[in-house]
C-alpha cells in the first residue's frame, strides 16, 4: 500500500511538473514544424510568467494575468518572427537575444515596479485582500471517495485537484494533433517547414504561415509561463523558467516533432523531475544514484537520441533556413 | 542592383554602427521608462567603470572573461557552427583548473603549475565540446541543441562534484576548498607594486595577458594557417570545401576543440585569478555574453577585444548604476539582449535602407558632376 501511495504521489507530481513542458513542447512544435528554430521558448516562458504574475497582482485576477502573460509571450514570438521571417536573421541568434532580453527585462521591470529584488508580490495575500492565484479544481465526490482504496488514490489524488491549466495542457495535445495533422491549415504549416518554395508556388504566403505558426507558439508558451507563476508558485521569481524552454525543446525532439511523442517525453522528463524532487537520489540494487544524475538524465537521453542511438529524430527539412523567394 | 558597387566600409563600419545605435536607442527608451536619464546613466557608468584604478581593474577583469568566451564563439562561427555551450565548457574548464590547483598548489613552483593549469583549463573545456562536435561531425545531430544539453549536464555534474567530492567536510556552503596561495595567478596591482606603482586592489590578474595572447593566436590561427583556411572554407560553403578535399568532420571537431579550449581558459581568470576556489554557477551567463561579444566584434579578434571592453564597461558600470539609482544591475542584461537582437538577428534590417541611401548619394553626386561638365 505504501508503494501505491508513493506511486500516486509521484505521478501526481509528474502531472504538475510536466504541464509547462507540455505547453512549451506543443508551442515549439508549431514553430519548428513551420521551419522556425525556436530556442526563444525559454524567454517566452519567463516573460509570460512575469507579465502574468504582475498583471494578476495588479488586477487581482488570475484571468487578467493569463491574458497579459499570453499577450506578452505572443509579442516576443512576433519579435522572433520579425527577425527570422521578415529579415531572414539567424534563428538561433534571435532566440538567444530574446532569452537574454527576457531575463534582463523581467528583473529590471520587476524591481522597478515592486521593489522586491525582481520578485512580484505574493498573489495570495489575505491581509491586503489579494487572491489572484488559480485555484485547483476538485472533481465531484473527490473528498468522499478519498478514503476508498485504489480508486480514492487514483480519482481524488491523481485525477482531481489540479489547476485548470493542467487539464488544458492534456486536452491541448489531441487538439494540436488534430490541427497539425487533420486540417488544411496544419498541412500547409507542415509543408512550409518541409518545402517552402512548393507552398509558395501553390499561392500560399510562407511569411503569413510562419507568422501564424509563431503566434500559436506564443499563445501556448504563454500558458506555460502563466502556469508557473500564477498557478504553481503564486509569485514570479527571477529566472523561474529555469531551463524549461530548453527541456521542452528536448522533449519535442525526443517526441520526433509529434504531439503524442512530445507528451510522452514530457511525462518521462516529469517523472524524472518528480523523483529527483521527492528524494535525495534513488538507489538501484544497493547502488546509490545521485539526485543530480536523475536531473541530468533528460538532457543525456536527448543527446543520445540526437546521436541516432535510440531511434532517429528527423527534423523538418527547411528548419532554420530563411526563405528567400529569388533564391529558390 | 549588384552588391559590388557598395564599398566594404559600408558593411564593416556603417551598418554595424547603425545597428548598435538602434540598440542604444531602444535601451535608452527602457532607461527613460525606469526614470533614469540615459545620458546621466552613461556618465555614471563611465565614472563607475573607469573612475579610478580599482574600477578600471574591475572593468578589465570582466573584459578578460569576455575575451575568452567571445573568442570561443567566434572561432566556431567561422566554421558555421553555433557554440552555445561556452557556459558549460567554461564551467568544466574551472574543474580542470581547480583539480590542478588543489592537487599541486603549494607543492610545485607557480611557474611549473601555471602551464599545467592552463593546459588543464583548455583540455577540460575542449573535451566538453568534443562529444557535441563528434556527434555533429559523424551523426549529424545539431550542435546547438547538443551544446545546450551539455550546459545542463555540466551544471548537474559540477553540482554533484561540488556537493559530494570537492566540498571540504564540515563546511556548509557548496564550494571547493580554497587553493593554496602559491597557485594563485598574480593580481595586476601586486605586479605593479613590485615596480613601485601603486594601484588599488581589484580582481584584475595576469590572465588578461593570456587573453590578449589568445586573441593574437586566434587571428593567426584563423587567417594564417591551413587549419584556419579549412575552417573558414567549411563555414562559408561546406559542400565546396568538401569538393576541394577538406575533411568536413575533422574540421568541425578541430574547430569545436579550439572553441571549447578558449571557453575553458575563462576559468583561469575567474577561478585561478580571482575566486581561488570552484563555486556553484561561477560562469553566471558570461558564456552567453560571449555570443554578443562575438557578434559585435564581427568574429575578428580585434573587434572582440573592443567588444569585450565595451561589455566589461557595461558590467562594471551596471553595478555602479545599482548604487546610484537603485535599479537592478540586470538592466545591463537588457542591453546585451538588445545588442544581440539588433547586431545579430536583425543585422539585415538596416542593410537595404543603408544601401538605398548610399546609391542615392552616389547617384546625386554623379548627376551633379555630369551637370557641371
Amino acid at each position: 500500500m505504501e508503494v501505491f501511495t508513493n506511486l500516486i504521489l509521484i505521478l501526481d507530481a509528474t502531472l504538475r511538473v510536466a504541464t509547462p513542458l507540455i505547453f512549451a513542447a506543443l508551442a515549439g512544435m508549431f514553430s519548428e514544424r513551420s521551419g522556425i528554430v525556436n530556442i526563444a521558448l525559454e524567454g517566452q516562458i519567463l516573460a509570460s510568467a512575469f507579465a502574468g504574475a504582475a498583471a494578476a497582482y495588479v488586477t487581482n485576477s488570475p484571468w487578467m494575468g493569463l491574458l497579459a502573460g499570453v499577450m506578452v509571450s505572443v509579442v516576443f514570438a512576433w519579435i522572433h518572427a520579425f527577425a527570422t521571417v521578415t529579415h531572414n536573421g539567424d534563428h538561433v541568434v534571435s532566440g538567444m537575444a530574446i532569452n537574454i532580453l527576457a531575463a534582463g527585462l523581467t528583473a529590471a521591470l520587476g524591481n522597478f515596479w515592486f521593489n522586491q529584488g525582481g520578485n512580484t508580490p505574493n498573489l495570495v495575500d489575505p491581509a491586503n485582500s489579494i487572491d489572484a492565484r488559480f485555484t485547483p479544481i476538485n472533481f465531484p465526490f473527490a473528498d468522499s471517495l478519498a478514503d476508498v482504496p485504489v480508486i480514492g488514490g487514483i480519482y481524488s489524488e491523481l485525477m482531481s485537484g489540479h489547476f485548470l491549466l493542467v487539464y488544458l495542457a492534456l486536452a491541448a495535445v489531441p487538439i494540436c494533433w488534430w490541427i497539425m495533422f487533420r486540417t488544411r491549415f496544419g498541412l500547409r504549416l507542415r509543408a512550409v517547414g518541409e518545402n517552402p518554395s512548393a507552398v509558395d508556388t501553390a499561392g500560399i504566403s510562407v511569411t503569413h504561415m510562419r507568422y501564424i505558426a509563431l503566434t500559436i507558439c506564443g499563445i501556448l508558451a504563454g500558458l506555460a509561463g502563466v502556469y508557473l507563476s500564477v498557478a504553481v508558485t503564486a509569485q514570479f521569481l527571477p529566472n523561474m523558467s529555469a531551463g524549461k524552454g530548453y527541456m521542452a525543446l528536448a522533449a519535442l525532439i525526443f517526441g520526433k516533432w509529434r504531439p503524442r511523442g512530445a507528451l510522452l517525453a514530457c511525462l518521462m522528463f516529469g517523472i524524472l523531475q518528480a523523483i529527483a524532487d521527492r528524494s535525495q537520489g534513488a538507489s538501484l540494487g544497493g547502488f546509490a544514484i545521485p539526485v543530480q544524475a536523475i536531473e541530468a538524465l533528460p538532457y543525456v537521453l536527448t543527446v543520445i537520441l540526437l546521436g541516432g542511438f535510440i531511434g532517429k529524430a528527423i527534423a523538418p527539412k527547411a528548419i532554420g533556413k530563411p526563405y528567400v523567394k529569388e533564391r529558390e | 542592383m549588384s552588391q559590388k558597387q557598395i564599398p566594404g566600409w559600408i558593411y564593416v563600419l556603417v551598418i554595424p554602427l547603425a545597428n548598435i545605435l538602434l540598440a542604444a536607442f531602444v535601451a535608452s527608451l527602457v532607461f527613460l521608462y525606469l526614470e533614469i536619464n540615459p545620458l546621466d546613466a552613461v556618465s555614471t557608468m563611465f565614472q563607475g567603470a573607469f573612475g579610478d584604478s580599482r574600477s578600471t581593474g574591475y572593468t578589465l577583469y570582466y573584459t578578460t572573461s569576455f575575451i575568452f568566451t567571445g573568442l570561443a564563439v567566434a572561432v566556431a562561427f567561422h566554421c558555421g557552427l553555433f557554440n552555445i555551450g561556452g557556459e558549460g565548457q567554461a564551467y568544466i574548464g574551472a574543474l580542470g583548473v581547480g583539480l590542478v590547483c588543489l592537487a599541486l598548489g603549494g607543492k610545485v613552483p607557480f611557474l611549473i603549475l601555471l602551464p599545467i593549469s592552463i593546459l588543464a583549463a583548455g583540455v577540460f573545456g575542449a573535451l566538453w565540446a568534443l562529444i557535441p562536435a563528434w556527434l555533429q561531425a559523424t551523426r549529424g545531430s545539431h550542435i546547438v541543441i547538443t551544446t545546450i544539453m551539455f550546459n545542463f549536464i555540466a551544471s548537474a555534474l559540477m553540482g554533484y562534484l561540488l556537493v559530494e567530492v570537492l566540498k571540504p567536510e564540515g563546511t556548509m556552503s557548496v564550494e571547493s576548498a580554497v587553493f593554496d596561495q602559491a597557485s594563485w595567478i598574480p593580481k595586476i596591482h601586486e605586479v605593479f607594486a613590485i615596480f613601485g606603482i601603486k594601484l588599488k586592489t581589484s580582481p584584475l590578474n595576469l590572465s588578461i595577458v593570456w587573453a590578449i595572447l589568445c586573441s593574437v593566436g586566434v587571428y593567426y590561427f584563423i587567417w594564417q594557417t591551413r587549419w584556419g583556411y579549412e575552417i573558414r572554407s567549411t563555414g562559408q560553403n561546406a559542400s565546396a570545401a568538401e569538393y576541394a578535399g577538406i575533411p568536413l568532420g575533422k574540421t568541425v571537431i578541430l574547430t569545436m576543440l579550439v572553441s571549447g579550449m578558449l571557453a575553458g581558459f575563462f576559468a583561469l581568470n575567474v577561478v585561478q585569478g580571482e575566486a581561488h576556489q570552484i563555486k556553484l554557477s561561477l560562469v553566471n551567463g558570461m558564456g552567453f555574453t560571449g555570443i554578443a561579444v562575438a557578434l559585435m566584434g564581427r568574429n575578428h579578434p580585434f573587434g572582440i577585444v573592443l567588444a569585450s571592453l565595451l561589455f566589461g564597461f557595461l558590467s562594471q558600470g551596471g553595478n555602479e548604476l545599482q548604487f546610484e539609482y537603485g535599479v537592478d544591475p540586470r538592466i545591463i542584461v537588457v542591453l546585451q539582449g538588445l545588442v544581440i537582437l539588433f547586431s545579430g538577428a536583425l543585422e539585415n534590417m538596416m542593410k537595404h535602407p543603408i544601401e538605398k541611401i548610399y546609391f542615392k548619394l552616389v547617384a546625386n553626386r554623379k548627376t551633379t558632376a555630369v551637370g557641371e561638365a
